[in-house]
């Protein structure tokens, strides 16, 4: 049959056209109205992008959080700068944990004229933002992406307020062979920014420490079957399995990895050092070891009192990241209030030569916008909790 | 050699997981030339039907014999899924079906769309843990390990496929659905009512895709909501490879699916010498269909659709 024209289609089909587009036009119409004042001051945006959906959304959630804490507070304060009350308000972002809607989300921020960004939460978000980021002369302070790349890409407006990923590779590389001993090590990533840059510096680390790798392996974000995989791994009988990754696919991995009678070591990074993992993996994560960047919780100065503000606030405990982002909206806040402006162009400078006594310890960045003497603690799953074993680095 | 028998167990319970999906996508292209894009989205609705009722069970009634906190999840799931696909067919498929075929495959992609985000807006959109109501012993077999619940996975998807051939093949209504898959005009000349065969197709389907669902969700002990595109689309794919329509080939691609994405992954490192990695995995299985289907067009099996009259 031939196509209709428009004026050929029934009066009622035009008429209920006509309505749908009117009432999509009127939805489109009404957005928001951008930003403005309030009688309660000024109101400075700041950015938060972390994965709002998707697996690893129970990480961005917390991270959020931690982001807004700070504000709340900051606002409760009552902060003044260059002579006008100001009022903080959090922008949160959604990137999926997706570079390609990493920079769409990030272009977005710049466009609402935010005065700073926190995030993102992975590595492979974060470097591709950090461009955008750069061009715009905003400052970004990431709480969670480790890949080195990040902040040695020469970019002055990068900062990170933990170790990177060259140290975590190194003190775990350290750890499998000196420690646990490890002659034959099987090596797994999951092809991400943060996984494949914590694997490949975990096996120069290992392999310069004396270890043996038999295999590296791959999956990707998505997937929760890695049984081929592994069934490969176990016949190479290693003694350590090491996973550059998220918690969402490390917890149905360590199920498979026991039920195949796996049992060799299973050792990763802080993309698995969270309650979801231990969720996920239950009972058959007992014995899995993770590093995760900065002292444990209970060891950093603020560590108690943040968690109690943080369960009253949310009662839900923090995941992982939560004082991170803490810390790195209060610096931002802090850099605006030393420099009396919250121009870029003015309180930078002073963002790069911040010593803040933060939640997470004491934050001083090295030339690249790296945390200058970040520590990396291990940790190991007894009895269904996260363990503290040891600290390595720090001042 | 012991982990090449391992693999094949992998992909055993993988490729019955496929197998159950792939003919709910085969019965329904044989009788309608439709492609159930939502198929896939029917089989996550039923994980997560019977993970929150188990979840609910779990804390209300905690008392209860696991088994029959199983039962009663399996049961909601079913019966949830068979209700939903009733209704994606009379509301969506039915208006649709003397229109061109593009609308009712549009539409089909639209409802997957809808049930997924339907989904994440419930159920929320993180991985949802099945909680630890049973122990499953691991045991070994000639050097591979399997747990109970694979084997269970493998019996049961063994049972509910030899039980659908029979229907199909011996019963009057088998014979009704295939009198309607041959040509629906001339069985319903001859007293086929099409309408509750097609009906029936559709819920039949969502039944045996409920079961999948729940098994993987039980498998992988994780279930969430987009856990349903990729899943539907590899079964559709064996199903393809099987030969679409025929009912022995879907089985036959989803087992060999399972297979080959197992020995696949396991294997491409050392075939390829290390070139190509196990992250190919995907890549290696829709090749091989590529492969099959340029020699073989119809499938392995053969196609078998109706007439449209």
């Amino acid at each position: 049959m031939r196509e209709y024209i428009f004026w050929e289609v029934k009066t009622m089909q035009k008429n209920f056209l006509i309505i749908l587009l009117v009432g999509l036009l009127a939805l489109v119409g009404c957005g928001d109205g951008g930003s403005g004042t309030d009688d309660s001051g000024k109101i400075i945006k700041i950015g938060h992008v972390a994965p709002l959906t998707g697996p690893i959304s129970h990480l961005g959630k917390d991270n959020e959080r931690g982001a807004q804490l700070a504000i709340d507070e900051a606002n409760a304060a009552g902060i003044t700068i260059g002579g006008e009350k100001v009022e903080f308000r959090l922008l949160s972002e959604d990137d999926e944990a997706n570079p390609q809607k990493g920079t769409v989300v990030a272009q977005k921020l710049v466009d609402s004229g935010v005065a700073g960004v926190i995030g993102h939460l992975n590595s492979g978000t974060t470097i591709p933002a950090s461009k955008i980021y750069h061009d715009a002369g905003l400052a970004q302070i990431s709480p969670s992406a480790t890949a080195i790349m990040y902040t040695h890409q020469g970019y002055k407006t990068a900062f990170r307020v933990m170790a990177n990923d060259e140290q975590q590779g190194k003190v775990l590389g350290d750890y499998a062979v000196k420690t646990i001993g490890a002659k034959k090590i099987a090596v797994i990533d999951d092809r991400s920014a943060y996984g494949k840059g914590l694997a490949d510096e975990f096996e120069k680390a290992a392999k310069s420490a004396g270890g043996e790798i038999v295999t590296r392996e791959f999956t990707d974000t998505t997937k929760t079957d890695f049984t081929a995989i592994l069934t490969k791994i176990k016949g190479l009988n290693p003694d350590v399995i090491f996973y550059g990754g998220m918690d969402a696919q490390a917890g149905p991995m360590m199920k498979q990895v026991k039920n195949l009678g796996i049992t060799a070591t299973y050792l990763s990074g802080d993309g698995i050092q969270s309650k979801q993992f231990l969720v996920l993996a239950g009972e058959e994560g007992e014995g899995a070891y993770a590093s995760s960047p900065g002292l444990p919780l209970e060891k950093m100065d603020g560590g108690k009192s943040f968690q109690e503000k943080f369960l009253q606030t949310y009662h839900e405990d923090i995941q992982i990241y939560a004082p991170f982002t803490y810390d790195a909206t209060s610096i931002l806040i802090d850099a605006m209030v030393r420099a009396d402006s919250t121009n870029p162009e003015s309180y930078l400078p002073l963002l790069s030569q911040t010593d803040y006594q933060g939640v997470t310890g004491q934050i001083r960045f090295d030339e690249n916008g790296d945390l200058r003497g970040g520590s990396i603690s291990l940790y190991r799953v007894k009895n269904g909790a996260w363990e503290y074993i040891e600290t390595v680095g720090g001042e | 050699m012991d982990i090449f028998f391992q693999q094949v167990i992998n992909g055993l319970v993988l490729g019955s997981v496929y197998a159950l999906v792939a003919l709910g996508y085969t019965m329904v292209y044989g009788i309608l030339g439709l492609i159930n894009f939502a198929h896939g989205e029917v089989v996550m609705v039923g994980a997560m039907v019977a993970l929150a009722t188990v979840a609910y069970l779990f804390g209300y009634f905690p008392e209860l014999n696991p088994i029959v906190m199983v039962l009663i999840a399996a049961t909601t799931s079913v019966i949830s899924c068979m209700v939903l696909s009733y209704f994606i067919e009379r509301l969506a498929y039915r208006p649709l079906r003397k229109a061109p075929r593009l609308a009712p495959l549009i539409t089909a992609i639209g409802i997957s769309i809808l049930l997924q985000n339907l989904a994440m807006i419930i159920w929320g959109r993180q991985y949802k843990t099945v909680p630890k109501i049973f122990s499953f012993e691991t045991r070994e077999f000639l050097g591979a390990n399997i747990t109970d619940l694979q084997i269970f996975i493998i019996v049961l998807s063994a049972i509910l496929m030899t039980l659908l051939l029979l229907i199909v093949n011996y019963s009057k209504l088998g014979r009704a659905m295939r009198a309607t898959s041959e040509s629906q005009r001339i069985a319903g000349l001859l007293g086929v009512n099409i309408n509750k065969i097609i009906s029936f197709t559709f819920v039949i389907g969502a039944g045996l895709g409920a079961v999948a669902g729940i098994l993987v969700a039980a498998n992988y002990s994780v279930a969430h909501y987009s856990m349903g595109f990729m899943l539907g689309l590899k079964a559709f794919t064996a199903a393809v490879l099987g030969g679409i329509g025929n009912l022995g080939g879907a089985v036959l691609g989803g087992l060999l699916l399972g297979l080959i994405e197992s020995i696949g992954a396991g294997y491409i490192g050392d075939i390829t010498g290390g070139f190509l990695g196990s992250h190919y995995q995907d890549v290696f299985a829709f090749l091989v269909l590529i492969i099959v289907l340029v020699f073989r067009p119809t499938g392995i099996m053969g196609e078998r659709i109706s007439e449209r009259a």
